[in-house]
């Protein structure tokens, strides 16, 4: 047997597998983590015009943790990461089935403005990407498209708790009229969470937040990951198994389209069932 | 072992070679210095006639003056009449002023309709079909501004209690805004299309509707960019001359409203050059000193308008 | 105060509320922008539709003219001249042609008009009373020429009679189209009661009808006759300017492309080169006609009103196009290409010229088509060499006197007989147009065959 037919065996098995986990978890009211369950998502599948990008993707996100996406490139992290808040509506020619729940409620609903939703689940890019306006004025963007604060000083209240909560406030307090796009990668990244925390998000996405950070902005920024674990729902995509093993308490692992494994974070790396994940682990693929 | 004739044949052939090489390379360099000689012909005659021109009336006079009134017998006479710049720049300003309120936000709606909200197929048709705009030589629209326009807007006027001159600077500005519309569409939208898409995600991730992302992402980012653009098409409205020759009234008058005939600079280059060549009075001159005023006024444009422009392409590389 | 960034369910259902309470004017913001980006495309288009139409609208009548179907009798008691002479035995070459042209002189001293109104009385009711002045205006004053020509061309005539097709003048023209307001008094009628009244029998008879306009094309301009006013001088001054904007800018922009993208060393003026080439395509067309006057004409003496420095200076003008769109298709062609070439030991001469040019010429002759088409519509320049001057032949040479289409569009539409030549100047500029359109039609059109063949 070829090594690709190999793969395609497996691949096969680990989709098995996935069907019979997810009616699993359909019965528990709440996860392996003993956390209520914020977001779930059933039989996801998306396609980039003729291509399909996802197949059929379960999964159930629990409330107040950090939940991470680990795969090798390609694999989908992104694509199903932007279902959740339907950032793919803005991509010409892709398509999404299946359906995604947050606190029950049907993210695809017709009835359901996708500018409310948006305002719920917040995203925070790979790259930092500041709009080329004040640090200020970066922060209030939200709040005062979304019109959530009543006067001035309620607005200078958000910017400013938000600065704090993302950690930036005491570096960038005398300066908050400078350009955004003046900071350091590791601000930038950090102004940006100011940024989605500011609209009073439930849940807040992040696709590989540290990519383009160094060492230290990127530890600065896991530590800020998991003070929000506390008030907020993560989901983060990330290249780094150490990262997902350090700040996640869950972990799902994708491979070509399909979600391989998904468990309590220790479980997965010290345990993992599928050879698959087994390999990528180990650092066998991708 | 040295049998020179294949080494000599072989140096024979390179250095033949090598001549045609360095023979090409001439020519090649001498046509391109066509370019330059074009501009420093320009420069030279430009400035050498001006100059002429300056030895008959004082620069002053030219650049400050108000009033406009060249006289052509000036053969028996020493007085060669006024030559006040200033009702033809006023005039050229109120024909640009009107082209650009008419042309940047049409050409800017359309550009930001066609770049963000056309299904690829739509901009594929509505987008050559503007850029007929840009092709059409301008003459005709001279002539469609003085047969059509001209006495559309006296009767409009006249409707609402206006009166309104059938050739004036807003019928010349108003049909040269019309040209210019592509120079503004095709540009800006070039530049919005170099806005990156993460700032485009940004705003949306945090729940923009489009509009909100255009307004207040997506047009200030792209500012400096738009800022150029505008700046290149001002340069084409003023150098403009067959428009405003046929539709802008030929009136060196310092005026106060757009709504009557003005005379540019333009319209006065082509009223002084024409029939006459000897180019040995003010009255011929006067052509050069006025292009010379154009072309800086221009050039200045252009320069500011490409440095901003190169500006905003490298912020985003 | 509440906490404005509250994480508990209560805070953000309150928030949830906030936003809600937005979204129906946020939407209608989004409707409103969006069909302000539609009304102003609409404009646009809107703008292109209307100049066609009022366009095609004033020159297409112009396609069709009142023609006057005439049987001319060369009567001789009306035209007392000599026999054309005969070449006799052992007279030399030069004395027979003298002989020939005096005899024609003396043809054209011959009073043609009274051939003329014999015609038109032969068809005139014979209850209408009108004097020869005012027969004399319904055919355009060419009308004794083209008799003449006829006859000069076959002295046979004589003591016949032969059928022409003469063009009725500009008045009658515009009275049979309806051009004048019939209900005007006499005072303000431009053709005196009994000719309008002659004409509108001609109309019903069939003697006048409308017919194709040959003579815009293959007349050459007329302040005479004005209803045989034609393009075909234009026409050649133009096609002569774009032979030599075809000669003389296509190599030297090719080339100078060829020496900044391929050999030029990189250096401050190779920079400088450039700058220089983007500014020159935006310095107004203008002062190309102020650099033309002045160096061309006035340092060189070349010829005023002539296609020459007409085509030189649109050449100075179109050079930037194609430079700039050479250099552009350079820059495309692939690395590997160049490195090939050059691996199987070409000289860098041989690999831009045998290889890497080939690629590129579809690109180039695709801009050199639409900067020749650019050029054809450039009038501005050419007013300042004395191409406005009124040229009343073709142009046998690039250094005759010479007009050019779209400065004859100028010349017409200044006419004073604005009736007429409203029409013809918009029919002037249907012609123009149509051979843009042509041009850029076959840039396309060669430009898809190239590419797919390549
Ligand atoms: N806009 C798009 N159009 C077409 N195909 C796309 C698009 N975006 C992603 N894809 C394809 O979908 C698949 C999944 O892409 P996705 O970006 O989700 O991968 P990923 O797991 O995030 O990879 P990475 O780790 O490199 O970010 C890939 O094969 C990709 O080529
Ligand atoms: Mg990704």
């Amino acid at each position: 047997m070829t090594n690709l037919e190999n793969a395609q065996m497996d691949m096969l098995a680990g989709k098995v597998k996935m069907t019979q986990q997810s009616v699993n978890t359909a019965m528990n009211p709440s996860d392996a983590l003993d956390r209520p369950i914020r977001l779930t998502a059933r039989d996801v599948t998306v396609h980039y015009g003729a291509k399909q990008a996802l197949h059929g993707i379960s999964i159930d996100i629990p409330d107040r943790a950090v939940t991470s996406f680990i795969g090798p490139s390609g694999c989908g992290k992104s694509t199903f990461l932007r279902c959740i808040n339907r950032m793919n509506d803005t991509i010409e020619g892709a398509k999404v089935g299946g359906t995604i729940k947050l606190d029950g409620e049907d993210v695809y609903d017709p009835n359901l403005d996708v500018v409310e939703l948006r305002a719920r689940i917040g995203m925070v890019f790979q790259k930092p990407n500041p709009f080329p306006k004040s640090i200020y004025e970066n922060v209030a963007y939200g709040p005062r498209i979304h019109g959530l604060a009543r006067n001035k000083a309620d607005l200078d209240e958000i910017v400013i708790s938000s600065l704090r909560k993302a950690g930036l406030f005491e570096e960038v307090k005398d300066r908050l009229g400078e350009a955004g796009t003046g900071l350091s990668g590791g601000q930038q990244q950090r102004l940006c969470i100011a940024r989605a925390i500011a609209v009073g998000p439930e849940v807040i996405l992040m696709d590989e937040p540290c990519s383009a950070l160094d060492p230290i902005a990127t530890a600065i920024i896991e530590e800020l990951i998991d003070e929000l674990r506390e008030n907020y729902t993560i989901v983060i995509v990330t290249h780094s198994m150490q990262q997902a093993a350090r700040v996640s308490q869950k972990t799902a692992f994708f491979h070509l389209g399909n979600l391989i494994e998904e468990g309590v974070t220790e479980d997965i790396f010290t345990n993992p069932v599928n050879k698959q994940t087994q390999d990528y682990i180990m650092g066998r693929i991708g | 072992m040295r049998s020179g004739s294949p080494e000599q044949n072989y140096h024979r052939f390179y250095s033949a070679r090598n001549d045609v090489e360095i023979a090409v390379n001439a020519l090649l360099m001498f046509c391109s210095a066509v370019a330059i000689l074009t501009t420093v012909g320009i420069v030279l005659s430009l400035v050498f006639e001006a100059i002429r021109f300056f030895s008959f009336i004082n620069p002053a006079d030219f650049f400050f003056g108000t009033v406009w009134s060249p006289k052509f017998s000036s053969t028996t006479t020493n007085d060669h009449g006024q030559y006040g710049l200033l009702p033809l720049l006023t005039g050229t300003l109120w024909v640009a002023t009107i082209a650009s309120l008419v042309a940047v936000p049409i050409g800017l709606m359309t550009a930001i309709y066609l770049s963000q909200y056309a299904p690829r197929n739509v901009r594929a048709v509505i987008k050559p079909i503007i850029e007929i705009l840009a092709g059409i030589p301008t003459i005709v629209y001279g002539f469609f501004a003085l047969v059509t326009v001209g006495p559309f807007l006296k009767g409009a006027g006249a409707l609402v209690g206006l009166d309104i001159s059938a050739t004036s600077a807003l019928t010349a500005g108003l049909v040269m805004g019309v040209m210019i519309i592509p120079f503004i569409s095709s540009l800006s939208d070039d530049i919005l299309n170099q806005v990156p898409l993460a700032m485009r995600d940004g705003s949306y991730g945090l729940g923009a509707t489009q509009s909100e992302t255009i307004r207040k992402v997506l047009l200030p980012s792209a500012l400096p960019g738009i800022v150029g653009a505008f700046l290149l098409a001002v340069s084409r409205a003023i150098g403009e001359t067959m428009i405003v020759v046929l539709a802008a009234g030929n009136s060196p008058v310092l005026r106060g409203t757009p709504l009557e005939p003005i005379s540019t600079i333009t319209v006065s280059i082509v009223n002084q050059l024409t029939g006459d060549t000897d180019f040995t009075g003010p009255q011929s001159l006067v052509a050069f000193a006025l292009g010379l005023t154009l072309f800086i006024m221009t050039l200045l444009l252009n320069i500011a308008a490409l440095y901003i422009v190169r500006r905003f392409r490298e912020q985003y590389e | 105060m509440t906490d404005l960034l509250g994480t508990g369910r209560k805070a953000a259902n309150e928030r949830t509320q906030l936003v809600r309470a937005g979204l129906r004017r946020r939407h209608r913001n989004e409707q409103a922008f969006r069909i302000l980006g539609i009304v102003a495309i609409c404009c646009a288009l809107g703008f292109v539709a209307l100049l066609f139409t009022d366009v095609l609208r004033k020159g297409i009548p112009a396609f069709h003219q009142a023609t006057l179907h005439l049987d001319v009798t060369y009567d001789p008691t009306l035209l007392n001249v000599d026999p054309v002479p005969e070449r006799t035995a052992g007279q030399s070459d030069a004395d027979f042609n003298a002989a020939r042209l005096a005899w024609q002189r003396s043809v054209a001293m011959l009073n043609w008009n009274k051939v003329v109104e014999a015609a038109l009385r032969t068809v005139t009711p014979a209850g209408l009373e009108i004097d020869s002045r005012q027969l004399l205006t319904i055919p355009e004053t060419n009308a004794r020429h083209v008799i003449r020509e006829a006859f000069v061309a076959n002295p046979n005539l004589l003591g016949r009679t032969r059928s022409f097709d003469l063009l009725a003048s500009a008045n009658v023209d515009n009275w049979v189209k309806g051009n004048i307001d019939r209900e005007l008094g006499d005072a303000q009628q431009q053709m005196p009661a009994q000719a309008r009244a002659l004409v509108d029998g001609w109309v019903a008879d069939g003697t006048i009808t409308q017919d194709f306009a040959w003579g815009l094309f293959t007349n050459v301009d007329s302040r005479a006759a004005p209803a045989s006013a034609g393009l075909a001088g234009a026409f050649m001054g133009s096609l002569y300017m774009m032979l030599v904007v075809i000669v003389l800018a296509v190599p030297i922009g090719v080339a100078s492309a060829i020496y900044l993208e391929e050999f030029a060393p990189k250096s401050r003026l190779t920079d400088l080169i450039e700058v220089n080439i983007n500014n020159l395509a935006a310095v107004p067309s203008i002062v190309f006609g102020l650099l033309g006057a002045a160096v061309f004409i006035n340092f060189f003496h070349l010829p005023r009103s002539a296609p020459l420095v007409g085509g030189l200076v649109l050449t100075l003008m179109t050079l930037p196009t194609i430079i700039i769109a050479t250099r552009a298709a350079l820059q495309g062609v692939s690395p590997a290409l160049r490195q090939a070439a050059l691996g199987l030991g070409a000289s860098k001469t041989q690999m831009v010229f045998h290889h890497v040019l080939p690629v590129t010429f579809p690109s180039i002759l695709t801009a050199t088509i639409i900067g020749v088409a650019q050029a054809l519509g450039e009038t501005a320049p050419l007013l300042l060499i004395g191409m406005n001057a009124f040229v009343a032949s073709v142009p046998g040479s690039i250094v005759d006197q010479a007009t050019a289409l779209p400065v004859q569009i100028f010349l017409w539409q200044g006419n004073e007989n604005r009736n007429f030549f409203e029409a013809r100047t918009s029919a002037a500029i249907m012609v123009l147009l149509g051979l843009m359109i042509l041009l850029n039609a076959v840039a396309i059109f060669l430009r898809t065959r190239l590419e797919r063949r390549a």
